[in-house]
């Protein structure tokens, strides 16, 4: 019995930690999706769909022109940044003032043109960079090296942005405009401009959530499907728009499916996390960190 | 009598009768799956139109296919139990996760999230449990040895096109009855503003939740249809996003606002992905999707009404320009 203990202890602090890591790149995925939402007010339904175009591009860049990796993550972050900006330019702009649900559903189309798109120009092959990084043993814990990246460099991104947002003339208009889009248009700010950069720059932490991803996970035209849905759900219990709740709540889901999946398989996990959603709805409908009014 | 109702008089014998006289398999084939299809578009659109816009409907509509699937080949339920069993469990699960959506004024945008999330789950559920579902590589219901029709398993093409014309009548009376309900007023002045709405007596709640059930057991029961007819179901034909995103683009093609717009939609949607297939053979993988998005895109930035919608909205303002002068 006490062996048994033993191991369970060492199992559930390892699924603890990897919960941690995996949150680190939720929220960055969050922290996307809620930008865009808070600035534009517009949800990209086909953000994931984004990743995995990302996903695409590290390995063409890696595998097959044998650029390093550290030189095909910027390349990367630029093309998903230039593919926000061109879904903003094409799709969301012409649409800006119908109604919310149809720039929505518009992205719906988007994302079947991403998915299908990489049917036939990728084939549906699995595929993976080739990359193995080594496992850090610690104790008698084993995490790998790719998860501890991508969360160091999920935290990087997310302060960079942060930065950017309170410390440059471009950010602090970007904050202004998401509480008072009317106004700010008097002010002497050009909405279009920002949201073009809002767009460019929700694309880019697309890329690097990519640059991330495709360390951990083989990449084909359906695996956005795999974190999408979740990604969507922190956005909606954390309040969408709301960039703490996202964080907060990202790492609450990523320990349901690190925990969920240490008892069962992973999909259960991502079921669990579905069930816990609801019950929170009932709790607290306007997101983790609402204000009751 | 009303020249309108003779002509759906008129059109509704012309459907029955035509297997009588017409028995080419593969067009008869066909039309089933428009058919089948229409009426689970009929289902979203009856939602969609008063602004719920769900993309659960793909869960629904896998819920109907797996259960009855699922009760069939383990414990032996004939579908015409089975069936109803499937809406019941869609229905409860639309009422589990729409109550606090709709308690909660969880609207627009959130919805369209949660409902989201709820068909991505669906198919992780049906994948999770491969070992009774057979998970991506999809399921097919046992042969019957006994009676076809406890089974619900025709070969016959012509039956099924009889039973799937019956379900979409079935499905356009109900839309047609929503249509001229009391509900109806109600949903549209919620969809102006759920406040103002709820001050003049109606009640949000109830309201929502009835419209979602009624769309919700529909869908359900085309997926289990589609289930029975076809004979094999996958994760990825009866659930999931982009099931329930082809619903929302065929219904937006057609028309949301006009009760044969879904039909319209199913017509075009189902016509292009068998001339690609045909014409372009396996090299059409996933150029038929490639379509549909854009043409989803190019629709909701310049058409919104759908094809038949602006048809009779122009047809209506032509009629009505020689009175005005």
């Amino acid at each position: 019995m006490q062996a048994f203990l033993d191991i369970f202890d060492i199992y559930l602090l390892e699924a603890v930690v990897n919960g941690i890591l995996l949150g680190g790149v939720l929220a960055l995925l969050a922290l996307g999706l809620n930008l865009i939402f808070g600035v534009i007010d517009v949800t990209w339904i086909c953000y994931a769909e984004l990743v995995m175009i990302g996903m695409y591009g590290m390995y063409y860049l890696v595998q097959v022109f044998g650029v390093p990796y550290w030189a095909a993550a910027p390349l990367t972050i630029l093309l998903v940044a230039a593919l926000g900006a061109a879904l903003h330019y094409i799709v969301i702009a012409p649409l800006l003032t119908a109604p919310p649900i149809n720039q929505l559903l518009a992205t719906g189309g988007v994302l079947f043109i991403l998915q299908s798109f990489a049917t036939v120009a990728f084939g549906i092959d699995f595929r993976n960079l080739g990359i193995r990084l080594p496992v850090l043993a610690f104790g008698e814990m084993h995490f790998s090296y790719a998860r501890l990246l991508s969360f160091a460099a999920a935290l990087i991104g997310m302060v960079a942005v942060y930065l950017f947002m309170t410390r440059t003339f471009t950010g602090t208009a970007i904050r202004a405009i998401s509480q008072d889009r009317q106004i700010m248009s008097l002010m002497g700010v050009d909405t279009r401009r920002i949201y073009l950069i809002t767009s460019a720059l929700g694309g880019a932490l697309a890329g690097l959530a990519a640059c991330l991803l495709v360390l951990q996970y083989d990449v084909h035209p359906f695996v956005g499907l795999s974190f999408g849905p979740i990604t969507f759900l922190i956005c909606v219990l954390g309040g969408l728009g709301n960039f703490v709740g996202g964080f907060i709540a990202a790492f609450v889901f990523a320990e349901i499916i690190s925990l969920g999946g240490l008892f069962s398989d992973l999909e259960w996990g991502y079921v669990l996390a579905f069930a816990f959603f609801i019950v929170m709805m009932f709790i607290r409908p306007a997101g983790l960190l609402a204000r009751r009014t | 009598m009303n020249p309108r109702y003779l002509a759906w008089a008129a059109g509704i014998a012309a459907l029955i009768a035509l297997p009588f006289v017409y028995r080419d398999p593969y067009h008869l084939h066909i039309l089933v799956l428009i058919l089948i299809w229409s009426f689970a578009y009929t289902s979203w659109s009856i939602m969609g139109r008063f602004g719920l816009v769900s993309l659960g409907h793909g869960g629904f509509m896998g819920v109907g296919a797996y259960v009855t699937a699922l009760l069939w080949n383990h414990l032996g339920v004939s579908p015409w139990i089975g069936i109803p069993v499937s809406m019941l469990a869609a229905g409860v699960l639309a009422l589990v996760v729409a109550y606090p959506c709709f308690r909660f004024r969880i609207t627009g945008h959130y919805f369209v999230l949660v409902t989201l999330a709820l068909s991505g789950i669906v198919l992780q559920v049906i994948t999770a449990t491969r070992d009774y579902t057979g998970g991506s590589l999809g399921y097919t219901p046992n042969r019957t040895r006994g009676s076809a029709l406890l089974a619900l398993q025709f070969d016959d093409k012509a039956t099924w096109y009889l039973i799937a014309l019956f379900v979409w009548l079935t499905g356009l009376l109900i839309w047609r009855w929503v249509d001229r309900s009391m509900s109806r007023y109600a949903m549209e002045a919620i969809s102006e503003d759920e406040d103002a709405a709820a001050a003049a007596g109606v009640n949000v709640t109830a309201e929502k939740l009835k419209i979602t059930l009624i769309s919700a057991l529909m869908t359900a029961l085309a997926g289990a249809l589609y289930c029975q007819y076809q004979m094999f179901i996958s994760p990825d034909t009866v659930s999931g996003i982009s099931v329930s995103l082809q619903m929302v683009f065929a219904v937006i093609v057609g028309g949301v606002y006009v009760s044969l717009g879904p039909t319209v939609g199913a017509i075009i949607t189902i016509l292009l992905a068998e001339i690609l297939r045909i014409g372009f053979g396996t090299k059409a993988v996933g150029w038929d999707n490639l379509v549909y998005g854009v043409l989803l895109v190019l629709f909701i930035i310049f058409l919104p009404k759908g094809i038949l919608g602006s048809v009779i909205a122009r047809l209506k303002t032509q009629r009505k320009m020689p009175q005005r002068s």
